[in-house]
């Protein structure tokens, strides 16, 4: 039988001392705060939690003590580890962020490095406005029509009041194709697109047609021998001049903006009576005294010239298969390419054709 | 149409204070649309002066300038002048360089203070070789006149005793003149005139207007010069007179000399101004013959074959039966309503003239304008319409300034073959011009406009039945009317009204997805370009395009604008190419473009298009006639690659184009398009032999895309390895199924097969592929990772590597299926002569 208190020490017993433990316990959070690293840490935790550490010999010895002592001093030393435990994982957190915030730190790059190898495509203004336009009349409810380039001379010109021996022909400069006789054109505008409208689909009629069309201009800064219109065409009962007007004006408002200004002027086209050019009061000077002498967008003028327009012919309502005393209709046709230019201040039309990718660049995918 | 002010105001009572610019507004808004005022900017001393001494100085340079002495008038001259040449009597000294003018000459001076628009600056007193200039003599110029061979020298000289030093030379040489230039629309042949401008014009301001037209005629009873009209058709009206005792040396007077330039036309003699005078007042064109060149009887027929003209402009013309001729005993003497004949020309010896004036039907002199390629002034009148009632006012117009101004005698008798065609009433429902306008026009202000521009108007119950006067060629059809009362109305008038349609169907198929593709091809990097259509074979001969292939089948212009370009082109390659040579050529290293465009392929046998009439609506087989007449003009999309596809960077290098980027594009239209493309090896210019693919849709090959050949790269200027392709955009819009796929996949697990194959090299890829992919019902999916060549893979073969998915619908696969998948993997690839790695 050994007796219980052989090696009874009575210092390491003194220990378990209410201000030994108490002292452990601060020394250990002390050196916990002290801890300026996550090495330094773990010497930490193992200097003051480790089996040598005084609250894990302490530990030990409490079945030493006598029942009553011991419930106290296991109370006493557990709430002890358990305070420094607790601060040793709180300190290894901030010591972790801290780190990582440090690590972090050091992987800072230079943002402001380009970023610009990928390709980065665009698309053609005269493409979007062209797709433009066809939303903003699709959106009141008319259809986008089209129609080949190579067209039949019939189509071209006669059936909209173009006879073969009409004045208005030779103003028209036309590409024929070769030979004459085959009696095919690049089509001059996109109007036979309207007479393919009238003569496939049955009224009432709203259509749109953006396009490519030719004349025999040589290229220079303002003209180009293919260039781009947009035609409208409605044909239904009890259309004026007035339905044309009040189309008009909404397209130049979506186009130019709502302050514009649009002026109807007497003009003249085969397929069209009365005919009518419609002028956009000019945007940069207004047609103010004093402004309007020495402006260069206008040239002095005052007005735009935006388009012509005018009630359908009779004629060629009947050459296209619509009863004129039943339907009446109005056509109008801009250049497109010209509200490009005028927009972007372009001087030069060759730039929208010689594809530089620097002219599409900049518009992006849109407009 | 040059208008000169001075000269509309002569016969519309427009009141003093409208200014030309308000007479120019009110003109455009009447469709006479001004282009632009002409004259009138000179303001400040603009003086007659006369030359009083002129000492010619030599230069160091070497120019003499000539140092003057000019008496500019009591009211401008300086007292004194005491370094001028000669005595110093009140005047003012200036330095002239010019010497096409003497001491005693009236000349014109601006002093200081004058402005003049052609030199665009005010004059001023300024010291110039060592005197001071006190003004400028001016040359014609400078005057902004137009030259003539007596002013080509220079200094503009007044004919003596036309002027007094110190006269405003403003007024004397009629500077302050203002000329509207007009546009006139074909359909208003009338306004080629004065007499058609100034009637809009008073219709425009509402007052009065006299008709230059209406005057006495001499009476026709009996013929002036024996004429026979052998085709009234093309020549309903043809009226002559006889004008003896002409002094050919009579001066054209400075008032008509400066209404005919103003009107843009040149002073030639009296005989010619008067002519062109008269055809400016009153529109109608006329000829005048020197009666002594006449021989025999004047007969109006077409011509014979082999007869040949030669006219005014000295060119000699060989004449076909349709061209209508003007005759006598010798032949032609002039192509009826174009332009008379040399041999029987006004000379500076002609006394004795016959005016010719006619009215000859337009679609004849339309065609021989066309035909001669001549135009003039007349046939521009002829070919629009001239009014059948004036030619025998207008020859006797012609008739009259001849005796006038001429000293001649008018022969008794007057020539008149034919009479002008009567003009059809036209019945226009009264309420017409309001309900096509959408303005609120009461039929007795439609009434009114119609009466004021000439028209009889008859009212025949809600019906006007009117009938246009004999000048208006464009009022024949009801419409036409409305266009003219509400001209009156005034276009300023017409509401605004928004149209309400039923509603549409909003993008059709094919539009939608060209605007898919569009976004597409830029989202793939490329910038869009657009690009002209021509091309001609050495174009395609640069894309080593062979003789047989389609490409050659271009669709040839009869009249292109170049003839190295005689042609609509093929393919977008020739256009993408060019503009990929361009961006190189500017200095981009990179370039990456597309387009979508119409290409345009010749059909061999195609028939000729046929016309028709306009009176109804052609049939559907007529319809279908027309189309089959036309060339194949399908939309393709193009695409060419420069440089790197990926730049160089600080974050890695660049990386080249490839052939694989090109085919890429392709892919990914087929993706978008939900289109079963496949890839198919070719070898197709203008690409490289061994590293194009053609682009398959159900068998048929729809466009190629690859590396470009070496020698097409060159050609263009373009570095080594840029690639390309086409594709015809139509076939695969079609192929696009309007519900795309089903999304469908298995949520069971994933089993993951790498499987590498050694194969022969003429094996391709995709058929690999497509064996592993048909091998097993539970492949899901197979990709080719890699492809090794060299040790220890034999000569002439290649290994090929491919990631197979293995999964069910509805079940996780067991082991056994694995296994049975992968022997049905294993042997779909020694089907095809492959033995597993
Ligand atoms: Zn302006």
């Amino acid at each position: 039988m050994s007796a219980p208190n052989s090696d009874y020490d009575p210092k390491q017993v003194a220990a378990l001392g209410e201000d030994e433990v108490a002292q452990a316990r601060d020394a250990a959070l002390a050196a916990i705060e002290a801890a300026e690293s996550l090495d330094a840490l773990k010497a930490v935790r193992i200097a003051h939690t480790g089996d040598r550490s005084p609250l894990a010999l302490a530990n030990r010895e409490i079945g030493a003590l006598p029942p009553q002592a011991r419930k106290d001093a296991g109370k006493r030393i557990g709430q002890a580890r358990g305070a420094v435990n607790q601060a040793l994982s709180a300190r290894a957190a901030t010591l972790e962020a801290l780190e990582e915030e440090r690590r972090l730190v050091e992987e800072t790059v230079d943002v402001t490095l380009p970023t610009d190898r990928e390709p980065v495509g665009a698309r053609h203004p005269i493409t979007t406005i062209q797709e433009h336009v066809a939303d903003l009349f699709l959106a009141m409810g008319w259809e986008v029509a089209e129609g080949p380039e190579v067209e039949a001379e019939w189509l071209n010109f006669d059936a909209l009041n173009l006879g073969p021996n009409h004045p208005a022909r030779t103003m028209q400069d036309t590409f024929w194709v070769s030979p004459e006789r085959a009696a095919l054109v690049l089509r001059t505008h996109t109007s036979p697109v309207q007479a393919r409208s009238m003569l496939t689909r049955t009224p009432p009629i709203y259509v749109v047609c953006p396009g490519r069309v030719y004349r025999t201009d040589e290229a220079d800064a303002t003209h180009m021998p293919v260039f781009h219109q947009v035609e409208g065409l409605a044909i239904d009962r009890g259309l004026s001049m007035a339905h044309l007007k009040g189309t008009l004006d909404h397209f130049a408002a979506a186009v130019y903006g709502p302050a514009v200004t649009t002026r109807f002027r007497p003009s003249y086209f085969p397929f069209t009576e009365p005919s009518a050019e419609v002028d956009l009061l000019c945007y940069v000077c207004h047609n103010e005294p004093g402004a309007v002498a020495d402006c260069g967008t206008c040239r002095g003028e005052g007005w735009i010239e935006w388009g012509g327009c005018g009630v359908v012919n009779p004629r060629v309502l009947v050459a296209c298969g619509v009863d004129p005393e039943e339907y009446s209709g109005f056509a109008f046709g801009m250049g497109l390419d010209r509200t490009i230019t005028s927009r972007y201040d372009i001087a030069d039309l060759r730039d929208l054709w010689d594809g530089d990718i620097r002219f599409t660049e900049p518009f992006g995918v849109g407009l | 149409m040059h208008v000169p002010v001075e000269w509309l105001r002569s016969v519309v009572e427009l009141p003093a204070e409208v200014t030309t610019e308000e007479i120019a507004d009110r003109l455009t808004m009447y469709d006479l649309k001004l282009e632009e005022i002409v004259g009138g900017g000179i303001t400040g001393p603009l003086t007659v002066g006369r030359v009083l001494a002129v000492q010619p100085e030599e230069q160091k340079n070497g120019k003499t300038i000539n140092w003057c002495r000019v008496d500019v008038g009591a009211d401008r001259n300086e007292p004194s002048v005491p370094d001028a040449p000669g005595d110093d009597v009140p005047s003012r000294g200036i330095v002239c360089g010019a010497h096409n003018f003497g001491v005693g000459d009236l000349v014109v001076v601006s002093l200081p203070g004058t402005y003049l628009p052609e030199l665009g600056f005010e004059i001023g007193s300024r010291k110039t070789y060592g005197h001071v200039s006190d003004g400028m003599i001016c040359s014609t110029r400078e005057l902004g006149l137009p030259d003539d061979e007596t002013s080509a020298a220079g200094i503009l000289v007044l004919a003596p005793g036309s002027a007094e030093p110190g006269d405003d030379a403003v007024a004397v040489l009629g500077l302050g003149d203002q000329t509207l230039d007009l546009e006139v629309n074909p359909d208003r042949a009338y306004a080629l005139s004065l007499r058609g401008v100034g009637r809009d014009a008073a219709l425009a301001f509402d007052v009065p207007f006299t008709d230059p037209a209406e005057r006495p005629v001499p009476s026709a009873d009996t013929p002036a010069y024996p004429v026979r009209v052998e085709d009234p058709e093309g020549c309903p009206v043809f009226t002559a007179l006889v004008v003896s005792g002409v002094d050919p040396t009579a001066p054209t007077p400075g008032w008509m000399v400066r209404r005919i330039t103003d009107a843009g036309m040149r002073s030639i003699s009296l005989t010619v101004d008067v002519s062109n005078y008269v055809m400016l007042e009153l529109g109608q064109p006329n000829h005048c013959y020197d009666r002594d060149r006449l021989q025999g009887d004047v007969v109006v027929r077409r011509a014979r074959a082999g007869e040949r003209l030669t006219t005014l402009d000295d060119v000699d013309r060989a004449l076909t039966p349709e061209d209508l001729v003007i005759a006598d005993d010798s032949g032609p003497i002039g192509l009826a309503g174009v332009m008379g004949g040399a041999s029987t020309e006004i000379s500076e010896t002609s006394t004795s003239v016959v005016v010719e004036a006619a009215y000859w039907d337009p679609v004849t002199i339309f065609r021989a304008v066309k035909r001669h390629r001549l135009p003039s002034e007349a046939a521009k009148r002829y070919e629009r319409g001239v009014d059948p009632e004036l030619p025998l006012v207008g020859a006797a117009r012609v008739a009259e300034l001849l005796v006038e101004l001429g000293g001649g005698t008018l022969e008794p008798g007057a020539t008149v073959v034919g009479t002008a065609p009567r003009r059809a009433a036209v019945r226009v429902p009264v309420d017409l011009p309001a309900r096509i306008s959408g303005v609120p026009i009461a039929p007795e202000e439609a009434q009114r406009s119609f009466e004021r521009n000439g028209c009889t108007v008859e009212r025949d119950g809600d019906v006007f039945v009117v009938t246009p006067p004999s000048w208006r060629f464009d009022l024949n059809d009801p419409y036409d009317f409305v266009e003219e009362a509400l001209r009156t109305a005034g276009y300023d008038q017409v509401p605004s009204v928004l149209p309400t349609p039923t509603g549409g169907r909003g993008l059709t198929r094919h539009q939608e997805l060209r605007r898919r593709v569009g976004h597409v091809l830029a989202g793939a990097g490329l910038v869009e370009v657009t690009t002209l259509p021509f091309a001609g074979p050495a174009d395609l001969d640069r894309l080593g395009i062979d003789a047989d292939d389609v490409r050659r089948r271009q669709v040839l212009l009869a009249n292109p604008l170049s003839t190295e370009e005689p042609g609509l082109t093929t393919t977008l390659l020739v256009g993408l190419l060019r503009a990929a040579s361009l961006n190189v050529g500017r200095g981009h290293e990179s370039v990456q473009v597309s387009e979508v465009g119409r290409v345009f392929l010749a059909r061999e046998g195609a028939p000729e298009a046929p016309i028709y009439g306009t009176d109804r609506r052609p049939t559907p087989e007529e319809l279908a006639a027309l189309d089959a007449a036309l060339p194949h003009q399908p939309f393709h999309a193009g695409w060419v690659l420069v440089g790197e596809r990926e730049r160089s960077g600080w974050d890695g290098a660049g990386r080249p184009v490839a052939w694989s980027d090109a085919v890429a594009v392709a892919r990914r239209l087929a993706d978008v398009l939900h289109v079963e493309l496949t890839v198919e090896q070719a070898a197709t210019a203008p690409f490289h032999q061994g590293r194009c693919a053609a682009l398959v849709l159900d068998g048929t090959v729809v466009g190629h895309a690859g590396e470009l050949h070496p020698t097409v790269l060159k050609e263009h200027g373009l570095p080594a390895r840029s690639v390309a392709g086409e594709i015809d955009l139509d076939a695969l819009l079609a192929a696009s199924p309007a519900i795309g796929p089903r999304p469908a996949f298995s949520t069971y697990p994933v089993a993951k097969e790498d499987l590498a194959f050694v194969v022969d090299t003429s094996v391709t890829a995709e058929s690999l592929r497509a064996a592993l992919a048909s091998a097993h019902p539970a492949v899901e999916s197979v990709r080719l990772f890699d492809v090794y060549t060299g040790s220890p893979v034999p000569d002439g073969q290649k290994s090929l590597a491919f990631a197979v998915r293995l999964r069910a619908p509805d079940r996780t696969l067991k082991d056994t299926e694995i296994a049975e998948a992968r022997a049905a993997l294993v042997a779909a690839g020694e089907a095809l002569g492959g033995t597993l790695r």
